[in-house]
């Protein structure tokens, strides 16, 4: 079925009985041409460029739990290209194009909102640093503006320019920064997966890779055996459990990221807005809650939820930054598991087993990177060449030196 | 989250810098490549118990080994790294004669 306002309104009128099931749920084959475990966004779209871009349609996606039931139905939402470092800058902004055509690709409402994005600095140093990525921005092709401390002002006058001890010096405005509905787009690739006939196999754990003679010839899973010549792993935090059963370790630890949200209030944060002393960032969902986070509790975790201490830095750096917000009640928490690299940059690539390919190491920012994420893995699978944007991407950079350390803070475990 | 360090009690986490999995107690071998990537970047990441090293940065500043299960934040045993004879102080005494 197409979607389209005519659909909405005649549905509307007739007491909305005529919208099925969006995809189907399929058993699984005894084989396909290609498999990717791990049904959240990058999967899906992983999947669903492999069969739009390659032909690839006799292909499965095993997901553990339900479609959309891992980080990319609980994320902070936001969609950006302001990466500075060369590897990380083509890949963002290739993803950035995509999700500006997404919801006509997909013909699925992804709400997505170039609200724009605000990095606030609060020295001088920290404004040279921005100046220079926004100038990194600009040569990669995308919008960035220096905003002085007026300007900022214009486009957030709630923001508290008295305070002392954290001086609003000015922003970087990524005018086609934003968010978008993050349910949305893991229902809008499945739908557009399974339309192009790849099935969905949901409910379907991964407990084992087959490999026969360096290369990979299936899965085990709760639901049989399954045979194919090509495997990826799109799995996030667990990354280490799944890459495991293939003999690897790979260069990954699992941290938790706590975010929150607000009770529904009216409009008042219009921007994505991020404070550059406290690690912080807000904006307002088309709900009316404010979704709001800060850093990772930095140790190892698979507890799906975070210690207080993080609470309470997130909230005094809100405090901090916008004293209004104060007023608003928190309505919910939640922790989600990052797969964390040493250099805080992902990883799409083969494997040393043939026919085995890696996506992972997302970290704290894997949302915006799911349709370029899915169409250079797509690419990877498909002709076994890495995709010029995502060439960097390598499994062992940190091996051999060529890391992408973004936030230039070193290439080590707990520091990112 | 609050660790009993050996020698101050149970103190909040706030205290306590996580520097990472025990994989940092041994030490490769200068020029096996292998073996300092695998030191330094490849993890087991296991969900369920581990034993990560964690630093008393704002108290007394011991290096300590903590059992800690992942998925539960439950911490079963807390130990000195250097009382175990493979404390990174240990490792790094110049050899002798060298100075």
């Amino acid at each position: 079925m197409r979607y389209s306002g005519l659909k909405v309104i005649t549905q509307g009128l007739f007491g909305n009985k005529g919208w099925g099931p969006v995809w189907r749920d399929p058993a699984p084959k005894g084989e396909y041409d290609a498999i990717i475990i791990g049904g959240g966004g990058h999967g899906l779209s992983t999947a669903y460029y492999l069969a739009k871009n390659h032909g690839l349609t006799n292909i499965a996606v095993l997901e553990k739990g339900y479609i959309g039931s891992g980080n990319v139905g609980r994320n902070t939402t936001i969609v950006r290209a302001n990466y500075f470092l060369p590897g990380n800058s083509e890949f963002y902004s290739h993803s950035l194009k995509l999700w500006e055509g997404l919801e006509a690709e997909l013909n699925y409402n992804v709400m997505h909102s170039q609200r724009g994005l605000i990095n606030l600095f609060h020295s001088d140093g920290q404004r040279d640093a921005f100046v220079r990525r926004g100038n990194a921005m600009i040569n990669q092709g995308d919008d960035a503006i220096l905003l002085d401390r007026e300007g900022v002002r214009q486009h957030l006058p709630y923001l508290d320019f008295e305070q002392t001890r954290f001086p609003i010096y000015g922003g970087l405005l990524h005018p086609r920064g934003g968010t978008a509905r993050h349910d949305a787009v893991a229902w809008g690739y499945a739908r557009g997966a399974d339309q192009r006939g790849v099935d969905l196999i949901q409910n379907c754990e991964v407990t084992g890779i087959d490999i026969e003679g360096g290369r990979v010839v299936g899965v085990q899973t709760t639901r049989g055996s399954i045979r194919a010549r090509k495997v990826g792993m799109v799995v996030a935090g667990r990354s280490g459990q799944v890459a495991a059963m293939a003999g690897m370790r790979l260069p990954i630890e699992s941290h938790v990221l706590q975010a929150f949200v607000t009770e529904g209030l009216k409009p008042c944060i219009d921007h994505v807005v991020s404070f550059g002393m406290g690690h912080f960032y807000i904006s307002q969902s088309d709900k009316g809650g404010l979704v709001f986070g800060g850093d990772i509790d930095f140790y190892a975790s698979y507890a799906s939820r975070g210690n207080l201490p993080m609470v309470e830095h997130v909230m005094e750096a809100g405090m901090t930054l916008m004293p209004m917000i104060g007023r608003a009640k928190v309505l919910r928490s939640w922790g989600g598991i990052m797969d964390m690299t040493p250099d805080g940059s992902p990883i799409i690539d083969k494997t040393p087993v043939d026919g085995l390919f890696i996506d992972a190491g997302w970290n704290y920012g894997g949302f915006k990177a799911v349709p370029a994420s899915g169409w250079c893995m797509a690419h990877l699978m498909a002709t076994g060449e890495s995709h010029a944007v995502a060439r960097r991407f390598r499994l062992d950079r940190f091996k051999t030196g060529h890391l992408l350390d973004e936030e230039g803070t070193g290439s080590q475990h707990n520091l990112h | 989250m609050r660790i009993t360090c050996p020698l101050c009690g149970p103190r909040d986490r706030r205290e306590f810098y996580y520097y990472g999995s025990e994989d940092y107690l041994t030490q490769p071998a200068l020029g096996d490549f292998d073996a300092i990537d695998a030191h330094l970047h490849l993890r087991d990441n296991l969900a369920g118990e581990v034993r990560d090293l964690w630093y008393h940065e704002m108290g007394c500043a011991a290096w300590l080994l903590v059992t800690r299960n992942t998925v539960t934040h439950k911490i079963s045993d807390v130990v000195q790294v250097a009382g175990g004879g493979v404390g990174i102080l240990a490792k790094m005494k110049p050899e002798e004669g060298a100075l």
